[in-house]
């Protein structure tokens, strides 16, 4: 699988409380959600994010809440792909969990700027920074996670041990 | 291969004898938690997989602690879905308006997580159980889903962190300025896919302390935080009619650090906004005005935390310019409360009091912040926005340190206004 699109750069320590504030936790909706996704750290991601843009982020991203409203907030905006130095934990796990893509990658955390054009392959765990002309390497995720992402999400692999009885 | 008390727990919900840090196991669930924002979510995934039966309706528990009672039209509507889902299903532990409590403080107290249990929850601060030397952790509502269809959870073994405690807290330090130091420490990703575990000295902390211990964890990043059992967990337990399930971390088990942390050296702290580990101890705080105290949460809203502030609020007046919002954590709690006299205490100093929820701790309702507002509050997190308005301030204390600064309308210490703790 690849993705291209423009970078969006932000710092260490992105918490849940920024990514989509509880105010917005009554609804559940990814459109919903979508409209209000970094609205107290970049007040208009949501216009200004286009389908296949990437995340690229410091250390500890999605700290804070278990709300899977994150990275499904994120996933709704159209984010094809969020790069960070580390990630916090239970942020890792909802992103796999939703199938959204996310890769640890400090290099790309360091080097990539506000606008540049990256294209990702994952199956390689290749980063291309088209604007920089640089190539960024990360590890590829043990298999029992890549089979959850390869399957679309955690619940996907158990639809398809349900339609097997 | 010697294990931690953590990993000896996850290894005995897997059935394997054999696990190293960093490998991925299927292990077992004695308990899922979901809360009345979580769940929503975790139902539609649950029913979208086309699952007709819960794997066990006893080992569920639904808490509506966040927005209720209900604050508006689509968290109503939230709560609906989840009364719907407990109907259907046969959901034994239900919790709703009316005997509910904050998740974290309801479960233990009436006795549904043990020392032993391998729990995982929909909600973060599922790490508060570790006080009981249970491996408990906290998930999304994708792993709620999957965890209610099939029993099971996936995790990564984790490596540790011990911290060893020594001597005894003194006059007004608690628990909460225990967790904070260390977190100012560690700082918020210091224990990042970690176990901490709490060994030595323990005597000098209650259980309430070490539920408001463990509940922080994860603002140091960490998956679980987990004491080692003693005569108080025992007793705890043992009120509830539950028997003690001990996991004992080997003699040789390996740690990534060990840190000897002496209680007697901590001093009331406070975390400055907008990060837990942006400590300082409060008397080098300076003067901030605060507009509003918010005493309660499912870091602090437990019995012997109101006990605590009505000891410091008794005969007292809270300032004119400070707002102080009192909300015990469950139903029992507010019922003790009342029989103790602390809840007259409170609304004779000039407080509200609330029915449980979470409310203002997550910027909920029943005490939102405005541009510029500062608060205090024993709550959890002083992230951006958490309370409020982005431009608002949230500072992490004790209780002690909270019913001071409601008196004072300043952020101090009950010593600084003369009020010393004599037992
Ligand atoms: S009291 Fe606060 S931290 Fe605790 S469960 Fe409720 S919202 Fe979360």
């Amino acid at each position: 699988m690849k993705v291209k699109g423009k970078v969006f750069v932000y710092p260490d320590n992105v918490d849940t409380d920024v990514i989509i504030p509880a105010r917005y936790l009554n609804s559940s909706d990814g459109k919903e959600l979508a409209a209000h996704c970094m609205e107290d750290i970049d007040s208009d991601f949501s216009s200004k994010v286009k389908k296949g843009d990437i995340i690229v982020a410091g250390s500890n991203f999605g700290c804070g809440s278990s709300r899977e409203h994150a990275p499904l907030s994120i996933k709704a905006s159209g984010i094809s792909c969020v790069i960070a130095k580390d990630f916090a934990r239970i942020f890792y796990r909802n992103a796999i969990n939703i199938g959204l893509p996310i890769l640890e990658c400090p290099e790309a955390a360091a080097q990539c700027e506000q606008g540049d054009t990256l294209e990702i392959n994952f199956e390689l765990g290749e980063i291309v920074n088209i604007s920089k002309n640089k190539v960024y390497h990360t590890f590829a995720f043990p298999d029992f996670l890549q089979n959850i992402i390869q399957s679309g999400g955690l619940m996907n692999t158990i639809k398809t041990e349900v339609e097997k009885k | 291969m010697s294990k931690t008390m953590t990993q000896k727990i996850i290894a005995a919900h897997c059935q394997k004898d054999d696990i190293y840090p960093g490998e991925i196991v299927m292990a077992k669930v004695d308990l899922v938690l979901g809360n009345d924002i979580t769940s929503p979510i975790a139902i539609r995934e649950f029913e979208n997989s086309g699952g007709k039966e819960v794997f066990d309706r006893e080992k569920i528990a639904l808490i509506m602690d966040h927005f209720t009672p209900n604050k508006d039209i689509k968290a109503a509507r939230q709560c609906l879905e989840v009364r719907n889902f407990v109907k259907g299903y046969g959901i034994k532990h239900f919790f709703d308006v009316g005997e509910m409590g904050i998740e974290h403080a309801l479960l233990p107290e009436k006795g549904l997580v043990k020392s032993g249990d391998l729990v995982i929850g929909a909600d973060s601060h599922t790490c508060t159980y570790g006080a009981l030397g249970a491996f408990s952790t906290g998930v999304g509502s994708t792993d709620m889903a999957y965890a209610m269809s099939t029993g099971k959870v996936w995790l990564r073994i984790p490596s540790a962190l011990k911290f060893i405690l020594k001597n005894h807290v003194q006059g007004w330090v608690s628990g909460k300025d225990v967790i904070l130091s260390i977190i100012g420490m560690l700082g918020v990703s210091g224990a990042r896919y970690k176990s901490m575990e709490f060994d030595g000295d323990l005597s000098s902390l209650s259980m309430d302390d070490r539920f408001c211990i463990a509940n922080m964890a994860i603002e140091a990043g960490a998956k679980n935080g987990i004491f080692s059992i003693d005569e108080k967990t025992m007793e705890y337990e043992r009120e509830r009619g539950n028997k003690t399930n001990e996991y004992k971390a080997d003699t040789d088990a390996e740690y990534e650090s060990i840190f000897e942390i002496d209680l007697a050296q901590i001093r009331p702290t406070v975390a400055f906004p907008h990060l837990p580990d942006n400590t300082r101890p409060v008397d080098e705080a300076g003067e901030i005005p605060i507009d509003q105290v918010v005493i309660g949460s499912c870091t602090n809203g437990r019995l012997e935390d109101l006990a605590i502030a009505a000891k410091i609020l008794k005969g007292n007046k809270v300032d004119k310019n400070c707002r102080v919002i009192v909300i015990p954590a469950t139903q029992k709690i507010y019922l003790d409360a009342i029989e103790k006299g602390f809840i007259s205490t409170f609304i004779e100093s000039g407080c509200a009091v609330s029915t449980p929820t979470c409310g203002p701790c997550l910027g909920g309702h029943m005490g939102i912040l405005a541009q510029g507002e500062k608060a205090v509050a024993t709550t959890n997190r002083n992230f951006v926005g958490r309370m409020g308005h982005i431009k608002s301030e949230v500072y992490l204390a004790s209780p002690a340190v909270a019913a001071a600064t409601a008196i004072a309308g300043k952020l101090v210490s009950p010593e600084r206004i003369g009020i010393r703790n004599e037992g």
